[in-house]
Formats: structure tokens, sequence, C-alpha cells
């Protein structure tokens, strides 16, 4: 393998990485607060059709990406009102987040655009375009560092970088200040925020519409930036391989960022089976390599992986005690 | 006339059709320790949690101070100068010390200053009140006497001049809780005021100025603890008069009805908690296992009540039974003989949404007197218990009522009427009081007397130093798996049992709290 099929499948790693990592995220954000998020797939997807749609109809991806949070947003709030404020249970809530935005995303489209459930395509300045980077072609006669630079570093739509930018913030929130503080508490002991005189609703609240923005930066990401537009059920079960990433990270912001390479690393090699013989020495079915980041996430949530202990109050409502 | 720190008119509150408190009123005096006693469900607890904002009285009003204050959330309390310590410490378990105090009272956005300010003032809040904790240990990392101290120092930090303790002192051995009461006596030198709820009256007796007695909801009586005794408070408390001491003639024991030899279990998450115990009990006698909850009394119970899987050996009248689990269960342990009242009567004794007479068959269900056929006989087990409701005294005396909608003291006596009157050759009994009223333990007490005096073996785990004094006929004290010794009841006392308990056998000179509490953290850490 040279050199330059290593940046390339790298390059790829990182844009499939993406969705992944913002989702990821979304998650230990939520999680980290105590509230149990399935719905990530259905947020995501929620919000890869509305930014299309919106991108579609205003010319504008920025618009789009705005609507797009905003769908997902819509169904956190959901999901709070149905596990945080009426205290059901938060699983039943994510399914049937997934379901709704399975059946509703592919039905307004087909009712506004009539094109078998996909939004129009997106060109120009209804999708993001790749950033290149400072000096990128200048850099380039530079030895290693300078087509790396220029092939990996750079080149990317912006919300790579702001995927990438997310895991030091998402880090710095949940252990450097007092939200972060508390939100970790309210995750662990609620009891413990709430005789300290913190509102555990407020809290909750809080985490699970860090949840929607973040879930509605990565569905947005599939739609307008990974491809252009929405087709049906395109995210594909992301969601649900972010959750294994997020268990596999033990909820960390670090760990979560090499978790979600690790999947975007076998998402890149489904798309290069060439690669993967020239390694090996055995051609591998395609089908195969495609369900691999599918296995990993099995084998992830049975456990095979080390002792990822979650969030003690995980999945709990919070009931005050007599 | 100094204002009173905190004075209570006419609190009322309800839970629905329960009236939780009743028009209470209470007046306590600044730098001073006052006394609230109660039994269960008298509503201590409830009257705390309105002062401390959890709930919102129906009626009634505050005054901290002189001031009428309106508290609807914790914040306002804190805000008031009020601190809570919950008897079910509310700490995050994998935090730091430190952070857990912090938390709630932070400085700003960024977390890094108000850690600092916290660390220096620990330092302080130690050195002044004997508050000794280490601000970078894990909560669940340390024992529960210096837990209860980061509760107390949580209150501090946030300025509280009044702190109300609830059921302080059952988590911790004699030792620990003597070095709580001169934390509190030093607080109160300070000037603070502090309210101590609890069951003891021996604590009330030793550290409390003044005390309020509850009752059913009201409040009966608030006297000065100089011008009261135990007996006075007891009957103030349950309505009549209580023996305090249990009333039992000396054990005749017989031939070992239970042996117990070397016997070890390693739990599921591959923690060795016990680690080679042996005793024996003789028909006849009452054997007591006093020790701090988490030593691995729990589990002697479940093996012997055929839950647990264990290695080593257990005679019962003299034969020996199956540890494995391969071909022993709770039933044929019951079929053997020996009957379980387990610790923990809501999860392991009763079904708590089940109905009082389905449970009193529970465990001996396939008994034939319960069958008809292929079915069971449903008016056959309502009549007998019915007769258990009457011979235990369990009131409501309705067999058609669900066990949770018994108080506590009433749901235990269906669990002791159904295996008590198995007429078992050993009753396994474990914490038979916990949560009971006054008057509900002279009862139970003499009826656990009563089986010891028909000739039966009888285990008693408890961590109540007093029931175990006073009920067993032989005391055997469990540290970290391993028994620790026995001791005869007239021939020793709290202090020796406290040591023993701690994992000290030098009984004979004095221990600081510190080597006590390492003791007892060392043990801890290993199921950690």
């Amino acid at each position: 393998m040279d050199f330059v099929t290593l940046l390339q499948i790298l390059d790829s790693t990182l844009r499939l990485a993406t969705p992944l990592l913002l989702a990821c995220l979304a998650g230990l954000f939520s999680e980290r607060a105590g509230i149990f998020d399935i719905g990530l797939e259905g947020k995501m997807l929620a919000a890869a059709f509305l930014s299309a749609a919106v991108a579609a109809v205003s010319g504008n991806v920025w618009v789009g990406l705005l609507a797009g949070i905003a769908a997902s947003m819509a169904l956190s709030i959901i999901h709070g009102l149905a596990s945080i404020t009426f205290r059901g249970n938060q699983l039943i809530s994510g399914v049937a987040i997934n379901f709704l935005a399975a059946g509703i995303t592919v039905l307004v489209s087909q009712s506004w655009f009539k094109q078998g459930g996909r939004t129009p395509s997106l060109e120009g300045p209804a999708r993001f375009e790749s950033w290149t980077l400072p000096l990128a072609n200048t850099l380039e006669p530079i030895p290693i560092l300078g087509p790396i630079y220029k092939e990996l570093i750079s080149g990317h739509t912006p919300l790579v970088y702001v995927a990438l930018l997310a895991v030091p913030f998402t880090w710095y929130v949940l252990f450097r200040t007092r939200f972060g503080l508390r939100l970790r508490a309210v995750g662990e002991n609620p009891a413990a925020v709430d005789t300290a005189g913190v509102s555990v609703v407020g809290l909750r609240y809080a985490a699970v519409a860090i949840c929607g923005v973040l879930c509605g930066i990565a569905g947005a990401y599939l739609a307008t930036g990974l491809q252009a537009g929405f087709v049906k059920d395109m995210s594909a079960g992301r969601g649900f391989i972010a959750l294994a990433a997020l268990i596999f990270a033990k909820w960390r912001p670090w760990y979560a960022l090499w978790a979600c390479l690790l999947f975007g690393l076998f998402s890149a090699i489904e798309t290069r089976p060439d690669v993967i013989e020239a390694l090996i020495g055995v051609k591998v079915q395609v089908q195969l390599l495609g369900a691999l980041p599918y296995i990993m996430t099995v084998v992830i949530l049975a456990g095979f992986v080390g002792k990822a202990i979650p969030p003690r109050a995980g999945g709990e409502p919070y009931v005050k005690e007599r | 006339m100094t204002a009173p720190a905190i004075e209570l008119k006419g609190i009322s509150k309800a839970f629905g059709p329960v009236q939780a408190n009743k028009d209470i009123s209470i007046r306590v005096m600044p730098g001073t320790i006052h006394g609230i006693i109660g039994e269960n469900g008298a509503g201590k607890s409830t009257l705390m949690s309105i002062l401390y904002g959890f709930y919102k009285a129906d009626r009634g009003e505050i005054f901290i101070n002189g001031n009428k204050t309106e508290i609807p959330d914790s914040q306002a309390a804190i805000a008031a100068g009020i601190g809570m310590v919950f008897q079910h410490f509310k700490l995050v378990e994998n935090f730091t010390v430190l952070e857990n105090v912090v938390l709630g009272a932070e400085d700003g956005a960024r977390l890094g200053p108000s850690l600092a300010k916290a660390r220096e003032q620990l330092v302080h809040l130690a050195k002044e009140y004997e508050l000794n904790v280490d601000p970078d240990a894990l909560i669940e990392e340390i024992g529960v006497g210096m837990q209860q101290r980061v509760e107390i120092l949580k209150a501090l930090y946030r300025e509280a001049e009044i702190l109300i303790l609830d059921e302080p002192t059952g988590v911790l051995t004699p030792a620990e809780a003597d070095h709580l009461f001169r934390i509190l006596e030093g607080l109160k030198e300070q000037g603070k005021t502090i309210i101590l709820i609890t069951h003891k009256l021996r604590e009330i007796m030793d550290v409390t100025d003044s005390v309020s007695v509850m009752r059913r909801g009201e409040m009966t009586d608030t006297v000065k603890t100089s011008e009261t005794s135990p007996e006075e408070l007891a009957e103030l408390m349950v309505g009549r008069k209580v023996l305090l001491r249990v009333d039992k003639k000396p054990a005749e024991p017989g031939a070992p009805v239970l042996e117990v030899n070397n016997l070890q279990v390693v739990d599921e998450k591959g923690v060795q908690r016990l680690k080679g115990v042996s005793l024996n009990v003789r028909a006849g006698e009452i054997l007591g296992i006093a020790g701090v909850a988490g030593n691995g009394q729990s589990e002697l119970l479940e093996v012997l009540g055929g839950i647990r899987t264990a290695t080593g050996s257990i005679k019962i009248n003299g034969q020996e039974i199956d540890l494995s689990g391969k071909y022993s269960d709770g039933r044929s342990r019951r079929e053997r003989g020996i009957a379980h009242v387990p610790e923990d009567r809501q999860r392991e004794g009763l079904i708590m949404d089940f109905r009082a007479w389905e449970n009193s068959a529970f465990g001996y269900h396939h008994d034939p007197a319960y069958q008809s056929g292929l079915l069971m006989n449903n008016a056959a087990i309502r009549a007998d218990t019915e007769g258990k409701i009457e011979r235990f005294d369990v009131r409501p005396a309705n067999p058609l009522l669900e066990a949770k909608s018994f108080s506590g003291g009433n749901q235990q006596k269906i669990v002791l009427a159904r295996e008590i009157e198995r007429n078992p050759d050993l009753l396994l009994v474990g914490q038979p009081t916990r949560g009971v009223d006054i008057g509900a333990i002279e009862f139970i007490h003499q009826r656990i007397v009563e089986l010891r005096d028909a000739g039966k073996a009888i285990l008693l785990v408890s961590v109540e130093l007093d029931e175990i004094l006073s009920l067993s006929d032989r005391i055997a004290v469990i540290f970290d798996g391993h028994i620790m010794g026995e001791r005869l009841p007239a021939e020793t006392d709290e202090k020796e049992l406290g040591l023993l308990m701690a994992g000290i056998t030098d009984t004979e000179h004095e221990h600081s709290i510190e080597e006590i509490e390492a003791n007892l953290a060392e043990a801890a850490g290993e199921v950690h």
C-alpha cells in the first residue's frame, strides 16, 4: 500500500467519522446527565432531511444547517418531555423517536418534492464546500508532512472541523466548568444535585438540548456535506454505531474521538477492498467489509470490550424521596 | 430574650389521605442541640423535609431567627442557613471529597478557582471542628464515617448556622458515633444550632439539650433532656408504657442444631465476603451476630437460607447440607427445618404488590394443606392467614390488603408469622426490627424469645447493638468476613463489641478514631 492510498483511506476515515463523532458527543452529554438516548439515529435522520430540504429551497446551506438543528431539537424536546418531565421510559421514548423520524422524513419529503422520498440534489451554495486551509498548496512540496497537511488535514467541509473542535470543547465543559461538574453529578446521583439546591430538571433539559444541537449538526453534515441531498434512511444506523462508540469510549470525550475514528476507518476500508486484498493477500467480500462496523457494534454492545461503567443514575427518572 | 433559631408554627402536611404532620409547632433555641424523637412514620422526616424545602407545607409558618421565611426549595433553605445531613448520604460516589463539597456552591463558571478556594476552606474547617477528611479521596473509597463528615462539611461550607442530622448513627460503630457527637458538641460551642433526628433514646439522653417527641404526625411534647428519662420518652413516643429491656430467663441450651465450619463465600464480583467462618448454634439459644453492615453477615444468612452458594461445611442436626446449589435451594432448606426472615423484608421477604394472604404462603405454597387438586386452595390459605394475623396482632387485620399498605412493623409481623408458625428447628432472622416501631419491637422480641424457650435455635443478625445485647444468649462479632470473637452479653459492653466490629481485637487499650476508621475503610475498600 503506497503513501497516497493510505492518505486517501485516512481522509475518508475522517469524513466518515465526523457524523459518528458529533452523534457520539451528543449522546455523551445526554447520558452523562443520566438521560439515555437511543434516539440519536432518529434525530440525525430528521436533521438530515430538514437541512437538505431547506438548503434546496433556500439555496443556502447555512440556513439548511439551522433548520436541521431545529428538527433535531424538536425531537430532543419530545424526548425531554417524555423522560424528564413525565418520567417515562427513556428507551421507549428513544425508539418512538426513531420510528417517528424514519416515517415522517420520507412522508414529508415525498409530499414536498415528489421525488420518491428524496430531496433535490444540492449544488453550489446549497451544499458545504471543502475548505482549503491556508498554505496548503504552498507547503505541498515538503515531503510527507506536506501531503498530510494538504490531503488529510486540509480540504474538508467546515463541519468536519466543528466535530474535531467539539472534542476538546466537550472535555473542557465537562471537566473544567461548573456546568460540567453539575452535569456529571446529575447523571451519577441526582439527589446530591437536588439537595445542593440545583435544579435536576433544568440540568437534564440543558443536556438534552446540547444533544439536540450536536445531533442536528451530525444530520446536516450527512445530507449537505457527506452527500448532496437527503435519501430515505440515510443515517443507516450511524446513531447506533455512535452509541456503541460511546460505550467503547467509556463516556469520555477523547476516547470518543478515537472510537469514532476507528469506526470511520472500518467504513472507509469498505470502499477499498483492493487495499485489504493487497494487505492480507485474501480477497474479502465487499459485503463482509460493509458489515464490519455493525459487527463491531454488536460485539461492543454485548460487552466483550472491557468493563464500561455507565453513569449510575442513567435511565432512571428522578423522583424526590420521601 | 433571643429569638429562637427555628420556630415552626402550625405546620400541617398531608400526602393524599395520610396526614403526615398535624399542626406542629416547635421552637429551637440557638446554640443548642435539639432532639426530635419518634417512631417510624411519626412524621419526623417529613417535618425536616419541609424545613429543607423538599416539600411545601399545606399550612403553617416558618421563622428563622425570628424572621418569617418561605422555603420553597433547597436553595432557599441553604440561603436561610440550614444544612441537612440525610440518613442516606447525598454524595456523588465517583467524585472526590472536594468536588462534592463544591457541587452547587461554586463561585463562577470556571471550576478551577472554586476548587482552590474550597481546598483552603476545608483545611480551615477541619482544624476548627475536628472534621478530618482527605479532599482528594473518592467518596466510594472512604468509609461511612468520613462520608458523613463530608456531608457536614458540605453544610458548613455553605455557611449553615442550623444543621439537621437525620438518623446519623445508623451506619456508625459506637466509637464513630461518639466521635460524631464530639464534633456536634464542638459545633454547638461555636454557636451552631443542631437538630438531631433519631429513634435511639440513648443518643437523645447523651447529647441533646432539649427534645421534642412526635407520634402519628403530632408533636406530643417538648421537654428539657435533663428533666426526663428514657422510660418517659418511650411512653410519649408510643402512647403507653413500654418495656425497654427484653424480659427473658437464662437460656437452657441443648444439642447443637447448626454447625458451620470454615464457610467461604466469593460473591458475583469476585470479592471474598466470608473468609472461613465457623460457629454453632444450639437448641434453645439465640446467637447474635454483631457487625457493621457489609462485613459478610448478609452473605452468611443467604448461604444458610439456601439462596447463595459457598464452600465449607454446614450441618443441621448433625447432617451435612449441600452448599453447591446443585442439590439444594431455599425450598430444600425449609424442608430441613430452617426458616428465614430475610434482612430486607420489602425485597426478599414479601412481594409488596401482593396481598397479605398470598405473601403469607410464599415459600410454603407447595404445602399439601394449601392445595386442592391441581389448584391452589385459596380459601384455606386465607383462613390460615386470618389465624396468623390474629396471633401476631397484625393491623389492620385484613388478609386482603396488599403488603405495601401495612406499616413496617406489621409487614415484619406477616413475615415472622409465616416463618415462626412453621415451627422450624433453626430460625434465621436478619434485622428483625429495622424500620419497626417500638411497640412492635417489643412484640417481635417476645416472639423470638418464646421460640427459643420452645427449644429452637435462633441465629440473629442485626446492626443494632442494643438489640444484639438484649436479645442474644451469645454474641459473635463479624468483621471483614471473619468472626472476630464470641462474647457473653453479661460479660461485654458496647465499647468492646464496637472495637471488635472495627476489627480490633485488643480491646484492653484505647484506640484512636483514625485507627478505627482506617481499619473499617480497608475492609470496605476491598469491596469496591
